[in-house]
Parts: C-alpha cells; sequence; structure tokens
C-alpha cells in the first residue's frame, strides 16, 4: 500500500476527569519533521494534549496515529500492554522536572532501556551512551550521578535517553519551565540542533521566542480547545482570534 | 480448625495473658526508670557517668537479650543473685528495653536542645532551667510515639521468659503445642491474646500521643 | 561458686563453631529477608486484590506476635503438614520471614514516596509496568530505606539467638551445651554475649560502609 497518510495524527482527542472537560474534540495532524509548538495558558489542556499521545494520560474518546499505527488501540489488557510499550519506545519525551532516575549513573540513564529492550551488548551500549551524550554535550560527565548535574545538565541528558531508543517523534512537556534563566539557551541549542537534523517535535512552552525561532507551525490552545494554528510569524505577528490576542499580550508584557 | 480443642484449652491461654500482661507492665516501668537514668547519665556532665551510660546502652543492645536473660537467671546466683524466674524476667526484659529506651529519651531530648534550649540560655537561664522548663517538657512530647514502638517491641519480648519456664502466653502455646500437636490452633489463640494486648496498647500511646499534641 | 574463666578455652572449638552457624544463620535470614520484603512490598501494593488482602493480614500478624511463637509455628507446623525440615531451614525460614514483613513495610512506605515522574519517565521509553517496577521504584525505595533496614538486620543478628530453642545449634546453643557439661552458666553465657557483641559491630561496619557507597545515587 502506498496509501499517504500523516505521520502524526490525533482525531477528535477528548479528555474528562469527570465532569470537567480538559479537552473537546481535538483535531490535528504533523508531518515527518515538522516542529510543531503547542502555546496556551496553563489549564487549556497543552500537556494532557501532549501526555495522550504516548497515552500517559489516556484519552476518553479519539484516536492517536502514529506512521499508520493507532497508538491507542483498543486491545485486551495484556496485548494493550505489550503494544503500548511497543509504540512508546518510537516515541520519545521530554519531562519538566527531568525524571532522570537518581539511582543510575548518566551512562545508565541512557542505556538502561535499550538494553532492557532492544537486547543490545554491553559494548554497543557504550558506544550508544557515548554517541547520544556526545551529542548533547554530556560526554564528560557521562559517570557521573543525576545529583552531581545542574538542571540544564539533567535536562541535557534526560534528552539522550530519549534518542538512545531512536525515537521517530520527540515530545517535549515544557522541557526549560524548571530551569533557571541562564540554564534555559544550553537546552534550547539541544532542542534546536535536533530540528536541525529534522527530527520531528511537539513542544508544549511557554517560552514564545523559542516557539517563533525553531517551529514551523504554532498550535494556540484554550480551554481544551485549539483555537488558532499556523506559521509562527502569523500566529504572534498577527492573530486572528482574540483570545490569542489576549494571551500574547498579557505574556510578552509578562517578559519583559 | 479444631474449635472444641480451642474452646477446652482457652482458658488457661486467659490465664497465662494476665501474666503476659504483668510482665508487660512491669517490664516496662522498669524499662522506663532504667531508660530515664540511663538518658541522665548519657547527658551528664562527667565524662566518666557519660561512659557508663554509653557502656549501659552499647552492651545492652549489642547483644541478644536472651543471652541477657539467661546470663541474669542461670548465671546470677554464681555471682550470689538469686531471683525466681519471674523477677528475673522483668529485670533482664527492664534492663534490655531500658537500653533501647535510653536511646530514644535522649534522642527527644537532643533534637529539642538544639533550637530551644539554646534559645532559652539566651533569655538568661541557666542550663538545669533551661532544661526543666523548656527542653524537657517538650521532649516528653516527641518521645510519647518512639517510646511507643519500643513498647510494642518489649510486649512480644515478654515472650522470651518461656526460655526460663515463666508460664507466659508463649509458654503456654509451646506447651500444648507440644501435647495436642495443633500448632497452628495454638498459634491462633496465643497470636489473638497476643494481638489484643498490643492492639490495646497501641490505642493508649496514640490516645496519650494526641493529647500531649493538643497541649 | 565463684566464677572461673579458666573453663572455656577447653570449649573454644565449640564456640568457635557456634559463632559460624549464628552467622550463617543471621545471613541466610537476612538475605532472605531482604528478597522477601521487596516481594511482600509489591505483592502488598501492586498485587491483585485477592493476593493483597491475605497478605496484608498475615503481614498484621506477624508483627504483632511474638517472633518466638513463630518459630514454633513454622517449627511445629510444617512438620505436622507433613513438611520435615532441618531445624536450621526452618530457622531462617522463620526470622527470614519475620524480619521480611519488617522490610516491606519500610520499602512500601518508601515505594509510595517516590516521585511519580519515575514511573512515567521508565514507561515512556517503553518499559513495562513490572520492568519499570523491578528497574527503577524498587531499586530507589530500596535506597532510600536502606538505614532501617540495616538496623532490621542487626536486630535480627540478636534475634538469631531465639533459634535455639528449636534446636539450631548456633552459639546460643553451643554455650548451653558447655553448661550442661560444666555446669558454668554465667562464663559462657558472658562469653556469648561477649561474642555476640564482636559480631555486631563487625556487621555495623560493614553495613555503615554500604550506606557510605550508596549516598552519591540519590
Amino acid at each position: 500500500m502506498t496509501q499517504t497518510h500523516p505521520f502524526v495524527e490525533i482525531r477528535h482527542a477528548q479528555k474528562s476527569y469527570g465532569k470537567l472537560e480538559v479537552l473537546k474534540d481535538i483535531s490535528l495532524t504533523v508531518e515527518r519533521g515538522q516542529i510543531v509548538a503547542i502555546i496556551g495558558p496553563s489549564g487549556s489542556g497543552k500537556s494532557t494534549l501532549l501526555r495522550a499521545i504516548n497515552d500517559l494520560d489516556p484519552l476518553t474518546a479519539g484516536e492517536v496515529w502514529l506512521d499508520g499505527l493507532q497508538v491507542n488501540k483498543s486491545l485486551p489488557h495484556r496485548q494493550y500492554e505489550k503494544h503500548i510499550n511497543e509504540m512508546r519506545q518510537q516515541i520519545g519525551m521530554v519531562f519538566q522536572h527531568f525524571n532522570l532516575f537518581p539511582h543510575l549513573t548518566v551512562r545508565e540513564n541512557v542505556t538502561m532501556a535499550p538494553k532492557l529492550l532492544k537486547k543490545i551488548t554491553d559494548k554497543e551500549a557504550d558506544t550508544l551512551a557515548e554517541e547520544q551524550l556526545d551529542h548533547v554535550g554530556m560526554l564528560e560527565r557521562i559517570d557521573y550521578y543525576p545529583s552531581q548535574l545542574s538542571g540544564g545538565q539533567k535536562q541535557r541528558v534526560a534528552i539522550a535517553r530519549a534518542l538512545a531508543m531512536k525515537p521517530k517523534l520527540m515530545l517535549f512537556d515544557e522541557a526549560t519551565s524548571a530551569l533557571d534563566p541562564e540554564l534555559v539557551e544550553e537546552v534550547n541549542l539541544v532542542m534546536k540542533k535536533l530540528a536541525e537534523e529534522h527530527m520531528t517535535m511537539i513542544i508544549v512552552t511557554h517560552e514564545m521566542d523559542f516557539a517563533a525561532s525553531v517551529c514551523d507551525r504554532v498550535i494556540f490552545m484554550d480551554k481544551g480547545l485549539v483555537v488558532e494554528e499556523g506559521p509562527p510569524e502569523l500566529v504572534f505577528k498577527n492573530p486572528t482570534q482574540e483570545r490569542t490576542q489576549a494571551f500574547l499580550r498579557k505574556h510578552l508584557e509578562g517578559a519583559k | 480448625m479444631d474449635v472444641e480443642l480451642i474452646l477446652k484449652v482457652y482458658p488457661y491461654f486467659l490465664k497465662a495473658a494476665v501474666i503476659t500482661v504483668e510482665l508487660s507492665v512491669l517490664t516496662t516501668i522498669l524499662g522506663l526508670i532504667c531508660g530515664a537514668l540511663g538518658t541522665t547519665a548519657r547527658l551528664s556532665r562527667f565524662a566518666i557517668v557519660r561512659f557508663l551510660g554509653a557502656a549501659y546502652v552499647s552492651l545492652f543492645r549489642g547483644t541478644p537479650a536472651l543471652i541477657q536473660l539467661f546470663l541474669l537467671y542461670f548465671g546470677g546466683p554464681q555471682i550470689g543473685i538469686q531471683l525466681d524466674a519471674f523477677s528475673a524476667g522483668v529485670i533482664g526484659l527492664g534492663l534490655n528495653i531500658g537500653a533501647y529506651m535510653t536511646e530514644t529519651m535522649r534522642g527527644a531530648i537532643i533534637s529539642v536542645d538544639e533550637g530551644q534550649g539554646e534559645a532559652a540560655r539566651t533569655l538568661g537561664l541557666s542550663r538545669a532551667q533551661s532544661f526543666r522548663k523548656v527542653v524537657l517538657p517538650q521532649a516528653m512530647r516527641l518521645m510519647i510515639r518512639p517510646l511507643g514502638v519500643n513498647i510494642n517491641a518489649q510486649i512480644k519480648g515478654t515472650a522470651l521468659v518461656s526460655a526460663i519456664s515463666v508460664v507466659e502466653l508463649t509458654y503456654t502455646a509451646q506447651r500444648y503445642i507440644g501435647s495436642t500437636y495443633k500448632p497452628f490452633e495454638m498459634f491462633f489463640l496465643a497470636g489473638i491474646l497476643y494481638l489484643a494486648i498490643i492492639t490495646i496498647t497501641g490505642k493508649g500511646v496514640a490516645y496519650l500521643d494526641r493529647r500531649a499534641r493538643l497541649q | 561458686m565463684g566464677l572461673d574463666f579458666s573453663v572455656i578455652p577447653p570449649f573454644y572449638g565449640t564456640l568457635a563453631l557456634g559463632v559460624l552457624w549464628t552467622i550463617a544463620i543471621t545471613a541466610a535470614s537476612a538475605v532472605l529477608s531482604f528478597f522477601g520484603g521487596i516481594l511482600l512490598a509489591v505483592v502488598a501494593l501492586y498485587g491483585p486484590l485477592l493476593v493483597r488482602l491475605p497478605f496484608r493480614f498475615v503481614a498484621w500478624l506477624f508483627m504483632g506476635t511474638p517472633l518466638l511463637l513463630q518459630l514454633f509455628l513454622i517449627y511445629f507446623g510444617l512438620a505436622q503438614i507433613g513438611v520435615d525440615l532441618p531445624a536450621f531451614v526452618a530457622g531462617v525460614i522463620g526470622l527470614g520471614f519475620h524480619y521480611a514483613v519488617y522490610n516491606s513495610e519500610l520499602i512500601q512506605t518508601a515505594m509510595v514516596a517516590v516521585d511519580k515522574g519515575q514511573m512515567e519517565a521508565a514507561r515512556t521509553l517503553g518499559l513495562s509496568r513490572r520492568q519499570a517496577l523491578m528497574r527503577v521504584v524498587v531499586p530507589q525505595a530500596v535506597r532510600d530505606v536502606l538505614p532501617p533496614i540495616g538496623n532490621n538486620m542487626i536486630a535480627l543478628l540478636k534475634d538469631s539467638a531465639l533459634v535455639s530453642v528449636i534446636g539450631v545449634s548456633e552459639l546460643t546453643l553451643s554455650a548451653q551445651l558447655a553448661i550442661g557439661r560444666t555446669y558454668r552458666p554465667f562464663e559462657f553465657y558472658a562469653a556469648a554475649a561477649v561474642l555476640y557483641y564482636v559480631i555486631n559491630l563487625g556487621m555495623e561496619a560493614v553495613l555503615r560502609g554500604f550506606e557510605k557507597r550508596n549516598r552519591l545515587s540519590r
């Protein structure tokens, strides 16, 4: 079959906790190699949407597709677990609070999952760790423990850990929000580098400048809906929706 | 489960439970006294007294309670200490738990003294005054819960005196296991009674702890 | 009858053997209590309800009754249902399981306290729930409670004296053996006390060493 399909597709995503509707019928697509930023006020549902893509927060209704496969396929429990673990190996995720494994060294953080799931040898694992850590500029700290690293360094290791699984898609959940301002740039640089290598990325962020400079598309969400989307120059310079304008006005003021 | 047997022997277990309660109460009282003395010694101004306190704690915590009990009961007569089994049990276990209680009490006092004691002394109170008026009352409150843990352990520890033939719960259970070959039933009976004693004591400690915290 | 410590040297061999058995039973029980504690903690938190409830009940039973009583139950109870175990094995099971319950309580508390993000991060890498538990959550929880688990192991050493009552010829029973021949309880119990004290010191030193090595990885 040569039928073309979007690389990432979200169809009619809905999510509610009891009566609270966090996502109200969201549909969107992301092409291979595209870099998409999701912005919006807190509580807009942007993190929930991101976490639904790898089924960390399962949707109440709707479908998520990656490269022709449905991520949140409905299957009996045991089969579903196997399926989702395979899907998640293709979707890297980076968290606001890094979530590095504190009991493992930097090297072990990077190699644990590949060793366990891809059955690579210790030697291959070492090469992989060195490669990935070199990529994010953390090779020198390969045998350190996370507690010995700064926040920015931790996040770079967390990115290397995700990349070591050779994912098709990377999700960033406010990757720089928990960092001291002077440490933000080193993480942004790594993300820019990934962008230049045409990694497909979906980035939830508060940093409008970064979104404007790196992303191909910006999605503005509010109250569980996509309010506006388009290329950054359009969304940031000439937003058509009043809610977008209000958000940007407030946010740009806050930044100054 | 042999219910008939249980119904037949339970009065003996109840009687034995009374002995266990007596042992527990007396041992706790002696333990608290030893703990208070031990703590006083550990916090003394005199190095030699501090050393004696530390030696007491270290020796009694560093060796098995069973050995301490045997040494006192079987070895005592050789050095002129002649005790009946029950008294030897109370004294042996009391000295043992007293060493653990010393550490509990000392820990509570030190944790209060660090900030509060200093504050009191800067107000011009003497060391003794600040200890009596400021540190001790607060430390007492802090130590109720961990002392409760000590007491819980000590109630179970009374089982050791079965080894010197005091007819308490474990001894009774052991004897009936031997004569009836019904270990599960006997364990069940003795177990329920131990759990009852421990649960009631635990509730009592929790009540005291709550009251102390309200003040 | 005064004290005469010259009765001890002829029994050096007996006591030395007793020390070895005490170390052996303590080590075996400590290992059982460590891994048993992990297993019990995982089952108590993540097992199916039908397994979880009986587990909680047994844990409650074992924490509320004396170890000595449990040793009798295991030694005589297993014999009654046709499992005739050597005293040493029964002793290891009794001591090991008793302390496994205590260790499990510590580990459970620590597992609940492990940051939720740890499980999430492991799952997003594609690890199954079980893999994430065993590789990420449990090691961190265990590391966090290593000092109190160490204290349990030191308590276990002293409680190992109890298995003398079911006939394991460890240090306490060795001393009793010598007393049976010499009628010198004070000398031999004192000797046993000294030996326990020394083993205790050694064990504390080893455990502190372990803890120091573990400090970085937090």
